[in-house]
This record gives C-alpha cells, sequence and structure tokens, in this order.
C-alpha cells in the first residue's frame, strides 16, 4: 500500500522541481548580461559555505550509519581463522576512517576557506617534490604493511592440507539447493561425476557405484559440523556458478561445474553457544519485534526466528538465487557423531539395479 | 593555407546531423545518445531499488513499465536479474565509456591540441554509428520473448550460456553479445582515432609536456580500451561459440533439467580471466576521462596551476600499467591458485598509491585557490570527495583475506557505485556544465539549477551508497531479488527503504538537469567566448560551429595550460589584469617557463 503513496509523492516531487526550475528561469529572464550564469561573489560564499555544510554531512551520516546500522552488521566469527580476519578487518577500517576523516576535511574546508572573492589572488604553486615524496612514501609503507599481514592470512586461510585429521565435506551445489555429503566411517569420499547422475535409482549427485569408497558416504540436505575440528570442503556443482558463503564462519569458495573447489576452517562456537551471545541475543529480539509487527499484519511468513548459521548461495544462478540456502549446525563432537551415525548411507538410499 | 576556405561547399542535413564527420557534432550525437541511455539506466535501477525496499509488493508503476514480467504489479524474480544486469551494462559500457570519452574525447582532443579535426573524421563517423547499432540492439533485447540477458552484467557462463539455466541466456543473451561485440568495434576504432590524433596532430609548440591532463587522460584510456577491449572481444566469441557452436571454451560436466550435456574440458574460470581482464582496466577507462576533466576543471576555477603536472602524467600512466595486472582480485574465490590471489593483492593494493597521489594532488589544487564555485567545479570537487569515500574501501576489497567475506555482497556495490559510479557520472556533469559554451553556440546552462541539480545529487547519492556498506558488510549478498528468504537480514529492511527513497530524490534531481540541458541548448544565456577565463586553446576558437575549428591559422603553443594567477616578482600578473595566460600568449619579457 505503502508503495504507490510513496510513488505518488515522488512523482508531485518531481513535478514540483521541474515547476519551480521552470519559474526560477522565467524570473531570469529579461536580465541578459554575459556573465550572468559564471558564479559571482555571493554564488562562491553561498556554496562555499554549503561545502563546509557537506563535510558536516559525510561526518554526521557516518556517525548515523555507525550508531544505527553498526549493531547489525555480523556477529563475533565463529572460526578459528575468522578471528584474524576480524582483527585486520578493523585494522583496516581504523586506516580508512583516519584518512576518510581527514582527506574529506582538508577538501571540503579549502572549497569553504579559499572560495572565490573578486580581486582575490590565488596562489601560483605548482609543485614541491618534497610534499608529494611524503604522500606517496606513507601510502607505501602503510600499504606494504597491509600487503604483509593480508598475504600472512591469506596464505594460512588457503593452506588445506590433511594435517590434523580435518574431516571431509562435499558441498554440491545446483539450481537451487544445497547437498552435503559426508565420507562415512573411512572419511573418505567415494568418486563421482555428473555423467553418473541416475535419477531413476535415485543417485542425485552422481556417485560411482563401483567404487567401495562410495557406500558409506552419507548425503544429508543440512550441514552438521563438529566445534574444534577442522573441516575441508571439497565443492562441486552441477549447472552453472554457485558461491558457498559461510559469513558467520568467514567463509566463501566458489562452486565451478567441471572442477572441484576446496575450502578449509574450524569451527570454533557450536550453533547452541552463538545463541547465547549478547550481541545474537540482541539480534534475534530485534528481529522477533519485526516478525511480530508482520504477523499482526497477517502476513503468513513471520514465525519468530531462533538464529542458525547459514550457507547461502553468493554467486549469481537463476531465478530463485535468492533462497538458496542451506542451515549450518556446529555441535559437539560426540552430537555431531551420533548423528552421522543415524543417517542413512549411499548403498541404503540409492536403490538396486532393477 | 586558409583551411576554412576549402569547406564553403553546401552540406546538406544529412552531412551535417546524421553522418556527419566533423568531431565536434560526433561528440554532441555520443553525449545526447549517451544520455539517453544513461536515463534508461537509471529508471531501470529505480525498478529494481524500489523491489528491494519493498519486496514483493505489487505496484502500479511496475504494471505499467514491466507488462508480463510482472503478474499483479509483482516483479518478477527473472526480470529483477535482468533489469540488474541490463543497468550494469548500460552504465558501465553505454554511459559511462562511450557518452563520457566519446563525447569528450572527440570533442576536445582536436580544440586542446590544435587541430583541424581527428586523424579520420569518417573512422570517427563510423565509431559513432556502430555504437548507436549496438544501443540499438541492446534496447531490441529488453524485448525479446524470453526476457532480457539475465546473467548479471558479467554474464558468466555457464548461466549465460545455456538457455536452460534462465530464460534471459536465449535470444536476450544472444542479442547482448551481438550488441557488445559491436560496441568493442566502435570502441577500438574511436580509441585507435584519439591515439593517432594525439600523436600526429599536435599545433605547433604543443609538447607532451605541454598537453592539459585531459588530452592526457583521453589518450592513455585509449591505450588501455585498446589493449584490453579485444580480449573482451575473444571472451564474447568464444561464449557465442558455446552457446550456439557446441564448442566448450568455459562449459565442462554439466547436468541440468534431467540430462547431461555434452560439454567436456572447458572451465567457466578462462571465461572470468578474459573478461575481467577488460573488466578491470574498464574501471580506469570510465575513471580517467573523469579525473582528466576534474584536472581542467579545477585547475581553471581554483585559479590555480594544477599541483603536481609531471607527477600527475606519472599517476596516469603508473594507474594504466597498473590496471591491467590486477584484474584477478575479482577472482580471488573463483577457484584459481591461491598462490595467484597473493600476486593479485600485491599489484591490486600498489595501485592505491597513484590514486592517493591523485587525490592529495586535487585537495593541495585548492589550498590557497580562488575557487570560483560553478557548478562544474562543485562537481569535480564532489568527484574527489566520492573518489576518497569509495577508493579506500579498495583496500579491503583487494585484500584477498578480507575479500573472502564481503566478496559479492553489497560492500562490493557500495565500493564501485561510489569510486567509479558517481564519481564517473560527476566527471560527466562537470564537463557538461563547463563545455556546454562548446557543445553548443557559446551558450551557458543555468547556474542555479546547476547548483540544485549538485546538492541534491551529492547528499542522496551518499545517502544511498553509504549505508549500503553496512548492509554488505551484514552478508547481504547482491543480486538477491528479496531478502526476506533469511530472517537474518530483516532488521536491514530500514536501510533498503532508506538507500531507494535516497535513489528516488536522487533521480528527481537529474531531472532538473535535463531540464537545464535541453532548455539551454535552445534559450541558454550566450556568454562570452571564454566564459571561464581558461587557458586552453578550445576557447580561441569561435563560438559559432565551423569546420576546421579555426577561421585562420591554428594557433602556435607556448605554454603548459596551467598559468593561473602566475606572477612576475613583484607580485604583478603576467599580463595586466588578468589571472590567467593563454597557451597561445608567448613567453613574456623576463618570464620564466614553468610546467612542473
Amino acid at each position: 500500500m505503502t508503495t504507490p503513496l510513496i510513488l505518488a509523492v515522488l512523482v508531485l516531487v518531481a513535478i514540483a522541481i521541474w515547476q519551480l526550475a521552470k519559474i526560477f528561469e522565467l524570473s531570469q529572464m529579461g536580465a541578459d548580461r554575459a556573465n550572468d550564469q559564471i558564479a559571482n561573489d555571493s554564488d562562491n560564499k553561498y556554496n562555499g559555505y554549503l561545502l563546509f555544510a557537506f563535510l558536516v554531512f559525510i561526518y554526521g551520516i557516518t556517525i548515523f550509519s555507525f550508531a544505527k546500522y553498526g549493531k547489525m552488521l555480523l556477529p563475533i566469527s565463529a572460526s578459528e581463522h575468522g578471528v584474524d580476519y576480524d582483527r585486520l578487518m578493523w585494522i583496516s577500517f581504523a586506516i580508512i576512517f583516519f584518512v576518510q576523516t581527514l582527506t574529506q576535511f582538508l577538501l571540503h574546508y579549502f572549497g569553504y576557506k579559499y572560495r572565490g572573492e573578486k580581486g582575490k589572488k590565488a596562489l601560483f604553486y605548482a609543485d614541491n617534490d618534497r610534499l608529494e615524496f611524503i604522500w606517496t612514501i606513507i601510502p607505501v609503507i602503510t600499504l606494504a604493511a597491509l600487503i604483509l599481514y593480508g598475504l600472512y592470512s591469506w596464505v594460512n586461510i588457503m593452506d588445506i592440507n590433511d594435517e590434523d585429521d580435518p574431516l571431509i565435506v562435499e558441498l554440491y551445489a545446483q539450481q537451487f539447493n544445497w547437498t552435503a555429503r559426508y565420507g562415512g566411517d573411512d572419511n573418505v569420499l567415494g568418486d563421482a561425476s555428473v555423467r553418473l547422475i541416475d535419477i531413476n535409482k535415485a543417485n542425485v549427485l552422481g556417485l560411482d557405484e563401483g567404487d567401495p569408497n562410495a557406500s558409506d558416504d552419507v548425503i544429508v540436505k543440512e550441514l552438521h559440523l563438529p566445534v574444534g575440528r577442522k573441516v575441508n570442503f571439497l565443492m562441486r556443482s552441477q549447472d552453472v556458478l554457485h558461491s558457498a558463503y559461510m559469513p558467520h564462519f568467514r567463509a566463501q569458495m566458489n562452486c565451478v561445474p567441471g572442477m572441484v573447489t576446496q575450502f578449509s576452517f574450524t569451527p570454533t562456537v557450536t550453533t547452541e553457544e552463538m545463541r547465547l551471545n549478547p550481541d545474537v541475543i540482541d539480534k534475534v529480539k530485534r528481529t522477533n519485534g519485526l516478525r511480530a509487527q508482520r504477523a499482526a499484519a497477517g502476513d503468513p511468513d513471520s514465525d519468530p526466528w531462533e538464529f542458525d548459521y547459514v550457507l547461502l548461495c553468493n554467486k549469481i544462478c537463476g531465478k530463485s538465487h535468492y533462497n538458496m540456502q542451506m542451515k549450518i549446525i556446529v555441535e559437539s563432537e560426540e552430537d555431531f557423531n551420533k548423528w552421522l551415525k543415524e543417517q542413512k548411507t549411499f548403498s541404503e538410499t540409492v536403490t538396486a539395479l532393477p | 593555407m586558409d583551411h576554412a576556405a576549402e569547406h564553403h561547399h553546401k552540406e546538406t542535413f544529412i552531412t551535417k546531423y546524421i553522418f556527419s564527420q566533423d568531431h565536434k557534432m560526433i561528440a554532441k550525437q555520443y553525449l545526447i545518445t549517451g544520455l539517453i541511455m544513461g536515463f534508461i539506466g537509471i529508471a531501470m535501477s529505480l525498478l529494481f531499488r524500489m523491489q528491494l525496499a519493498w519486496p514483493g509488493e505489487s505496484s502500479v508503476v511496475f504494471k505499467a513499465l514491466l507488462g508480463k514480467w510482472a503478474p499483479d504489479g509483482v516483479m518478477d524474480a527473472d526480470i529483477y536479474l535482468a533489469l540488474v544486469t541490463i543497468h550494469g551494462t548500460i552504465m558501465v559500457f553505454f554511459v559511462l565509456t562511450a557518452g563520457l570519452s566519446g563525447t569528450f574525447s572527440n570533442l576536445l582532443i582536436p580544440l586542446q591540441i590544435g587541430a583541424r579535426d581527428m586523424a579520420s573524421g569518417f573512422l570517427n563517423m563510423v565509431s559513432y554509428w556502430l555504437f548507436f547499432i549496438s544501443c540499438a540492439i541492446m534496447i531490441s533485447s529488453l524485448f525479446a520473448e524470453a526476457g532480457p540477458a539475465a546473467a548479471g552484467w558479467t554474464v558468466y557462463p555457464p548461466l549465460s550460456a545455456l538457455p536452460q539455466a534462465q530464460p534471459g541466456s536465449g535470444l536476450g543473451m544472444t542479442l547482448w553479445l551481438v550488441s557488445m561485440a559491436i560496441f568493442i568495434a566502435s570502441s577500438l576504432l574511436g580509441s585507435l582515432n584519439y591515439i593517432v590524433t594525439v600523436l600526429n596532430l599536435r599545433t605547433k609548440g604543443m609538447t607532451m609536456t605541454r598537453l592539459p591532463l585531459t588530452i592526457w587522460a583521453f589518450f592513455v584510456t585509449a591505450i588501455i580500451g585498446v589493449v584490453s577491449f579485444p580480449v573482451l572481444l575473444s571472451a564474447a566469441l568464444l561464449l557465442i561459440m558455446d552457446r550456439s557452436f557446441g564448442t566448450s571454451f568455459f562449459l565442462s560436466d554439466i547436468f541440468i533439467q534431467g540430462e547431461v550435456l555434452h560439454y567436456q574440458g572447458g572451465s567457466p574460470v578462462l571465461y572470468e580471466h578474459l573478461f575481467w581482464f577488460l573488466g578491470h582496466p574498464e574501471v580506469y577507462i570510465v575513471l580517467l576521462p573523469a579525473l582528466g576533466i576534474t584536472s581542467e576543471v579545477m585547475s581553471t576555477n581554483a585559479r590555480k596551476p594544477i599541483f603536481g603536472y609531471r607527477a600527475m602524467i606519472a599517476s596516469i600512466l603508473g594507474i594504466a600499467f597498473l590496471s591491467t595486472i590486477v584484474w584477478g582480485h575479482h577472482m580471488f574465490i573463483s577457484g584459481m591458485n591461491p598462490f595467484l590471489g597473493s600476486v593479485f593483492t600485491f599489484t591490486t593494493l600498489l595501485i592505491a598509491i597513484p590514486s592517493a597521489v591523485k587525490a592529495f594532488n586535487y585537495i593541495t589544487t585548492l589550498w590557497k585557490g580562488n575557487l570560483q564555485l560553478n557548478p562544474a567545479m562543485l562537481f569535480s570537487i564532489g568527484l574527489v570527495s566520492t573518489f576518497i569515500t569509495g577508493g579506500l574501501t579498495g583496500i579491503i576489497l583487494g585484500d584477498s583475506t578480507l575479500d573472502i567475506n564481503v566478496h559479492d555482497t553489497y560492500f562490493v556495490v557500495a565500493h564501485f557505485h561510489l569510486v567509479m559510479g558517481i564519481s564517473a557520472l560527476y566527471g560527466l556533469f562537470a564537463g557538461v556544465y563547463h563545455w556546454f559554451p562548446k557543445l553548443f553556440q557559446g551558450r551557458l546552462m543555468n547556474k542555479n539549477m546547476g547548483y540544485v541539480h549538485f546538492w541534491v545529487t551529492a547528499v542522496a547519492s551518499y545517502g544511498v551508497f553509504f549505508p549500503m556498506h553496512f548492509v554488505g558488510m551484514a552478508g547481504v549478498p547482491r543480486r538477491y531479488y528479496q531478502n526476506t528468504a533469511f530472517p537474518m537480514f530483516d532488521e536491514l529492511t530500514d536501510v533498503q527503504i532508506l538507500m531507494t527513497v535516497f535513489a528516488l530524490i536522487a533521480a528527481a534531481a537529474q531531472l532538473v538537469f535535463v531540464y537545464n540541458f535541453i532548455h539551454s541548448i535552445f534559450y541558454g544565456q550566450k556568454g562570452e567566448q571564454n566564459p571561464w577565463k581558461s587557458n586552453t586553446l578550445e576557447w580561441t576558437t569561435p563560438t559559432e560551429h565551423i569546420h576546421g575549428n579555426w577561421p585562420g591559422k591554428i594557433p602556435e603553443v607556448h605554454r603548459w595550460s596551467y598559468d593561473y594567477s602566475k606572477t612576475y616578482e613583484d607580485g604583478s600578473y603576467i599580463i595586466e589584469g588578468q589571472d590567467f595566460v593563454p597557451q597561445h600568449i608567448p613567453l613574456q619579457k623576463n618570464e620564466e617557463e614553468l610546467n612542473h
């Protein structure tokens, strides 16, 4: 209901602006000195003040956004490397805010301070090697530090190896859902190829039935992860590009048809623990407040929400891209093992040859 | 030789206004085509912004504009993706590449270097008409039965290659690719012309170190275009082959809609490399001309030389070189070797250095100036502001580690809209306000409407894109038709509404510009020959357009273009009573040539 109303208002505003511009134009007719449309002292003065006001606006919107939206950001990282990630993020942000505050000040303050006046003389100041050296070398040093820190973290994060007995999980993407596959008792995934997919036999991931490693594989629609154990993800896609995005774990990797991509992280916070995090409690409370309002308005899709980790698709993949998701549950090693035991294996689900 | 005398033969309407070979007319054709495309692109963005703010709500606007794509007035998910795709394509290529470079390179290169016209007027005309055809094909794709291309402006295969994957990947995608192939041909013809003209047709005395920074920017932009656009053409051609002739350059192991396809051995990652080999330099193809315009507008209106002229040239060259070796930062998590990611992080963060130098030089240019705050000047200052705000977040996105969690979220959308979208648009507007008298017979645009246009746009565009960073940091992926499928994004609805309202306000402000632009073409105040008291050569030409630009001899150049407020040691201006010394004025007695 609000949409047409707001639209109507905006159309009216647009018409009003158009008409005002016209009136303005008409009121200026008659005067025809050649320099009428060139900034004079009074234009310089008002626009100089406005530049200063704009600086205040930039600072204002920054503070406003942080105060109002800062709490909506992702909660603390739930993975081992995520802690490092968050630290690097905040260091980068600190540098960005320092530079932003300073340079925007100089830019707009100079715009205000040196606004033109008739007869004023500008300074012919074309060069200063020293100044330029300084503001070349400062970014060089700062960026060198950021690059080194970044690369150190990157190498650690992307070093995917079999040390520390990682859990092997396949993430399988297709329009528009996710499937997870575990190696079962032997923690080894059976061979698979899209050419082996046989829907009639319920072999939806194209596992090689002849591969002994495949028979105990577990195929599920909900991703369970044991806390504190490294997980190595192998990712496949059967149709188009997808991207496995797990924002709470600061993890993302594209799923590419024709190749297997990898990512690895160690979850450190169980779902239960995260639900008790004060920030998360606040967020859930705020969200459920909104959902209660929606429910009162008769919106069917507004049940109260309980926090869960989630895997999103983050590479445009078609019509239902916006709803391609899978729930992630991080739990204790015992709970995880118990859950895994309860799942049917591939050999139990695949229908025998007729 | 009196060149103008040669051109007294009669021109027909067709040769003067349609198949013109005169660079000034071609510039106008580019500008008007670019602006029309721009307003189509902006209108599309309003449609999908409305869907994001009020997801799934029925609207008469959708019903009226989208027809069958909005059953009961509710926007369809496929058309949402198509709007996003075509908005991106139009804004990046048709508005900010052709509209910006095409207009101002054409207008200013001959005028500012002192040439009668482009090296090849014929190729120039062909370049425009190829651009026009590609625009027409792109627009016609909107009416394809199954809808226009909808795979995102990067059109990654397999989504873009398989009609089974989404309806937009049928005829709509074919038209998109054909349109882009023609666009690239147009762009290459234009770029070659710019390069040859700058190298060969400079007037006497116009050495490379006396060239205005606008020309440096256009020249280097053209070089980047010639180096990188052909690679996109090859990507488009290979994609056409995969789509229509069954090859497997980008496709392998695909099972879709119940059947295995025959493709084997290709890789979508190869396409990503080819696309971004153009795609990233493209950012600078868009941005450098805007920065070039800013250099000129800022210096003229500050009544000061641009600070660090040689450092500016060095930065342009540095950016140009680095821009061709940073493309991989779009692909940190594409599945390519992580070591390659390290290399691209290194080169990407390096590019921040020349960019920082440019920003600092602009700020210093303002210092102790006598700032004439004309609308063009305000847009230039606005450009530096959004360039800084948007550029700084590049430090996060260029860092492979930090990119992991913000890749393809709204953080990216906020970043590139500020740093290249809004900045380059400001450059375009600054150029239009500043050179309007050169485009349209000495007429000036109305300054007060210009002020309204700038201030509303400036506030509203920060209003759209600043909060957007937070949406991205909260983990909202881009190209989501709606965010209702994730309760964790529920509380961000308010931000979405705020951004959409600001977007609508920003678009309304553009109507002021449209009115001012059209009105001023016919009824604008006639200004003086050199209204901004500028040093560059274009202001020595008569206000009425003539073939060959100068009625008599082409002026000779004796100095760089930044002798504003230059004084003798005793503090008196070089030319009594005038704070600028145009390039064609010979060195005065006891005057030393300075071009830093």
